[in-house]
């Protein structure tokens, strides 16, 4: 690590701006909702979901169609783990509102709401290191704004439900179109009952200097989320974006579900950088993709530290020459834990090039699993895909499986694959205790040393709250 | 003041290595301990350090008065014992500066920050000392060092750390005459009538560059001899087969 990188990790400021921990999402408000589907999903939570958005005719029939393709579909235990079976699809409440458009400014934003987001640190980001930020409360956004100037050069960064009546002509042709409803069960789910996430529009040229970001935030019990993201950046065209994501710990369990859209158009670059760090109720079943055109590069960083399952497996679609796809990933699976995660990369045209990073770590009886697909078909020439994947164990119980398939045809393309399964060993513990750090400091060393080249590719905000969170992992993991 | 070590028995899996050892190491000396392999000198290293293990079936080991078993290994560190482990482990993608750092952030009471500028000084006004160069400060801890670099950072650390009673396990094997010269610098730049050292070592080599007050000959886990610096020479010369004719006679 460099100078420079120790000289910061020191900055407290910087680190409280950026503090969010497990024991900091773990509170929750009254109820406040004005408009509330009930529990259980049928074709009428269907129409009253659009009611109350006043969804356009063309979405509500997208929705329907969604819904029967969500119950035509078997749940995927024939590949996936079947704690999905104990997800209760009748106790769900699939959209609570308060009714109210987001605002613009925090002073408009209801008392107990921004309490909550200024608990979770986003506006204190905000004003530190962010272009724009979205703040969803349950299933809509309470807040959204944009730097000035940046609706000027055009760009759009609003929620779903503005993106579709606002800008129909701008999103309508690009939604679904990269995930499919019938994708998988879960993308039919979302595709029924989506609400809130960020549309986002970054005109032909303009490169964003910071990073736009979404917070989301569950504090209703039996509760679904399902936001839906589509982001388009044109031409020539950069954006980073970030989303966090807490919710409360309740008995029961929540649902999250989201789809996320991304079209790089030719040359732009977007880079999607997730810090998930849900509470251990929290089944996270998300569905991310997205297409890169000629010389575009989508570069997916992923890091998953809570929830009880989380299955996600972001894509890349290489469809024009020269595009690149990546996928950095970071699973932390602790007790009561399960990291399913992964990555697709498909390549479509020639000279395309994919990385895929994963590295995992099991602490007590977690257990972390790595599923990866890499496509290139016989037709194609000159592609390239590094595909490495690291666990680490903590303790004896801790569990890791790797499942990469890797389909090349042709012979002029260039592939690799490494894979390896390592333990923090008691020479390595005793070595560093002896030296006066702390069982659990020692831990958190040893798995932050782990993830020490990937945590780089983080921005400095998100890496050094990584790093912090690790420690809170580890500080509850030794006895 | 002193590390006090009194009729120590240990035994690893079952196997008794330390019989019923004695040793005084008071603050301002340098004590060393040769012995043929076997003897169970790394043993006592690790037996004092709190190595999971051994296990202490009798006996007492006091430092300034506080007994060591009482404390937990990274506690006994913090209360000024420092073990130059005869060979560090690695730890993979934490930097030597990480490290140093949070072995020093430990020793600090809680709510208090190191200065980083301060730390880093310190730091580089050591490694000079032994001829360390600056980029080490980035590396991983021992990951890919040689033998000689892995000697160097355990110094290092030892310089950093400042504490009460080193135990230097068997610090000369794998290094050259150089680097061993430039060990040896860095251990006698410590010593001071307030830091007490205990040097582990096969060969009288290490004890022309760090002179010791008393030489100490182990075997079969006990001290079985004692005398000033003129008994490693004497070792040197006629090996350990004294041994042998003292217990058949």
């Amino acid at each position: 690590m460099s100078y420079d990188a120790e000289v910061i990790e020191t900055d407290a400021d910087t680190a409280e701006a950026i503090d969010i921990d497990r024991s900091k999402g773990d509170f929750t408000f009254p109820e406040n909702h004005k408009f509330d589907a009930g529990v259980g999903l049928n074709k009428g939570t269907i129409d009253y979901i659009c009611d109350v958005k006043k969804d356009a005719d063309w979405i509500r029939e997208f929705r329907h169609r969604a819904l029967e393709v969500f119950e035509s579909k078997p749940m995927p235990t024939n590949w996936a783990t079947h704690d999905l079976d104990n997800i209760d699809f009748d106790k769900i409440r699939y959209y609570l509102s308060d009714g109210q458009a987001p605002k613009r400014s925090w002073d408009d934003v209801p008392p107990e709401v921004l309490e909550t987001f200024e608990r979770l640190g986003v506006p204190q980001s905000e004003r530190a290191f962010l272009a724009g930020v979205e703040a969803q409360y349950d299933s809509e956004a309470a807040y959204s704004n944009m730097k000035e100037g940046l609706e000027k050069e055009g760009v759009i960064f609003v929620n779903s439900k503005e993106g579709l009546n606002e800008h129909e002509e701008i999103f309508r042709p690009w939604f679904g179109k990269v995930i499919p409803t019938g994708d998988n069960k879960f993308s039919a789910l979302n595709s029924a009952v989506f609400s809130g996430g960020s549309f986002i529009y970054v005109p032909k040229g303009v490169k964003l200097k910071q990073p736009l970001q979404a917070y989301f935030r569950i504090n209703s019990e039996n509760f679904g989320q399902f936001e839906r993201t589509l982001i388009i950046v044109d031409e020539d065209a950069e954006l980073t974006y970030m989303e966090g994501c807490t919710a409360p710990k309740f008995e029961t369990a929540t649902l999250h579900s989201a789809v996320v859209e991304i079209v790089a158009l030719k040359n732009a670059k977007v880079q999607y950088i997730t810090v998930q760090n849900w509470s251990s109720n929290v089944f996270n079943l998300v569905t991310k993709r997205g297409m890169a055109h000629e010389g575009a590069e989508i570069r997916w960083i992923d890091c998953n530290i809570g929830s009880r399952l989380t299955m996600k497996y972001p894509g890349v679609v290489m469809k024009g020459e020269g595009a690149r796809g990546e996928v950095i990933s970071i699973a932390l699976a602790n007790d009561g834990q399960h990291q399913d995660t992964g990555a697709k990369m498909i390549h479509a045209a020639n000279n395309t090039t994919s990385n895929v990073v994963s590295k995992s770590i099991s602490v007590g009886e977690g257990r972390s699993t790595y599923r990866g697909q890499v496509h290139i078909p016989k037709h194609l020439k000159g592609c390239k895909n590094n595909t490495e994947c690291d666990a680490l164990l903590i303790n004896s119980k801790s569990r890791t499986d790797t499942y990469p398939a890797i389909t090349v045809r042709g012979n002029d393309h260039v592939t690799q694959h490494e894979a390896s399964v390592s333990q923090v060993s008691e020479e390595m513990l005793f070595y560093m205790q002896q030296r006066g750090i702390g069982e659990a400091e020692a831990m958190s060393l040893a798995v932050n040393g782990f993830i020490n080249d990937l945590v780089r590719e983080f921005p400095m905000e998100y890496s050094v709250e990584l790093k912090r969170l690790i420690e809170l992992e580890m500080e509850g993991s030794v006895g | 003041m002193s590390l006090l070590i009194e009729n120590l028995h240990a035994n690893v899996d079952g196997t008794e290595i330390l019989k019923g050892l004695s040793l005084e190491i008071p603050k301002g000396e340098v004590h060393a301990i040769m012995g043929p392999n076997g003897s169970g000198k790394s043993t006592l290293s690790k037996v004092l350090a709190g190595h999971d293990d051994y296990e202490v079936t009798a006996g007492s080991a006091t430092m300034d008065g506080e007994n060591l078993f009482d404390l937990e290994v990274d506690e006994r560190s913090r209360a000024g014992l420092f073990l130059a482990f005869q060979y560090p482990a690695e730890v993979p993608g934490v930097s030597n500066a990480n490290f140093l750092r949070a072995a020093r952030q430990a020793r600090l009471p809680k709510g208090e920050e190191i200065d980083a500028v301060k730390f880093y000084h310190e730091m580089y006004e050591k490694m000079d000392v032994l001829e360390m160069d600056r980029k080490f400060t980035a590396r991983a801890v021992n990951e890919g060092f040689s033998g000689g670099e892995k000697k160097r950072n355990e110094i290092l650390q030892m310089m950093m750390l400042a504490p009460k009673y080193c135990l230097l396990d068997e610090t000369d094997s794998g290094l050259d005459i150089d680097a061993l010269k430039v060990v040896a610098k860095g251990v006698n730049a410590m010593r001071s009538p307030d830091r007490g050292f205990l040097v582990i070592t096969h060969y009288q080599r290490l004890l022309d560059y760090i002179e010791p007050d008393y030489v100490h000959v182990m075997s079969d886990g006990k001290i079985v001899k004692s005398g000033d610096k003129s008994l490693a020479l004497e070792l040197e010369e006629n090996g350990y087969d004294f041994l042998k004719e003292e217990v058949a006679a």
